[in-house]
């Protein structure tokens, strides 16, 4: 039981340093908020799940944080997006922009 | 020594976030890069509770999460009533 809980949290650890790495080397902040959002997320629901198989009896506070960790990274990584887009506009080598014909056609790049 | 190894892990993701938050050439950059770095600490607090084996420390990750998303929210509602001009 000590082994898949270390190897859980190994895995969470390679995930977190993953996601900094994507943050770092990444060319654009599409990319990055891409990188960034989705492999830290799988980081911590992979660390939470090797400390739960460690200690059970903090399941309600780790579940928890799991929840919480699975409503609110998407809502922000979104709103992110969003905020990005209307303030610095789309991807620059982008062949098709349906948000900006969704938005009412304007050209939203700076 | 697995936890020696997690904790390496961690503080290298941490110090790359932390290097795109320096080095970002616009603010929306520096705001992923912190949100980034956010998810990141919860885990590391996590872990610490982990080593020390105290399941009070859950309890500020939790209150982490939540002032982090809230911190994550507004700086997006910044940038878009701040630098959206049309």
């Amino acid at each position: 039981m000590d082994i898949i809980s270390s190897i859980f949290l190994v895995i969470g650890g390679l995930f977190y340093a993953l996601g900094g790495l994507g943050v770092f080397r990444m060319p654009d902040t599409f990319d990055r908020i891409q990188a960034g959002t989705k492999a830290t997320t799988l980081g911590a629901f992979s660390l939470l799940l090797g400390a739960l198989i460690a200690f059970p009896s903090w399941g309600l506070k780790l579940v928890l944080i799991a929840i919480f960790i699975m409503l609110s990274n998407p809502i922000g990584s979104s709103a992110l997006a969003k905020a990005t887009y209307r303030a610095f506009g789309g991807p620059k080598n982008l062949e098709q922009d349906d948000l900006n014909e969704f938005l009412g056609g304007k050209e939203y790049v700076d | 020594m697995i936890t020696i190894l997690v904790f390496s892990l961690i503080g290298l993701g941490m110090l790359f976030a932390l290097l795109r938050l320096v080095i970002g050439p616009t603010i929306a950059d520096r705001v992923v890069s912190l949100d980034t770095f956010n998810i990141i600490v919860i885990g590391l607090i996590v872990m610490l509770s982990f080593l020390f084996k105290r399941s009070l420390y859950l309890d500020i990750a939790i209150i982490y999460g939540i002032l982090a998303f809230l911190e994550t929210i507004v700086f997006a509602r910044y940038l878009e009533g701040h630098y959206g001009h049309h």
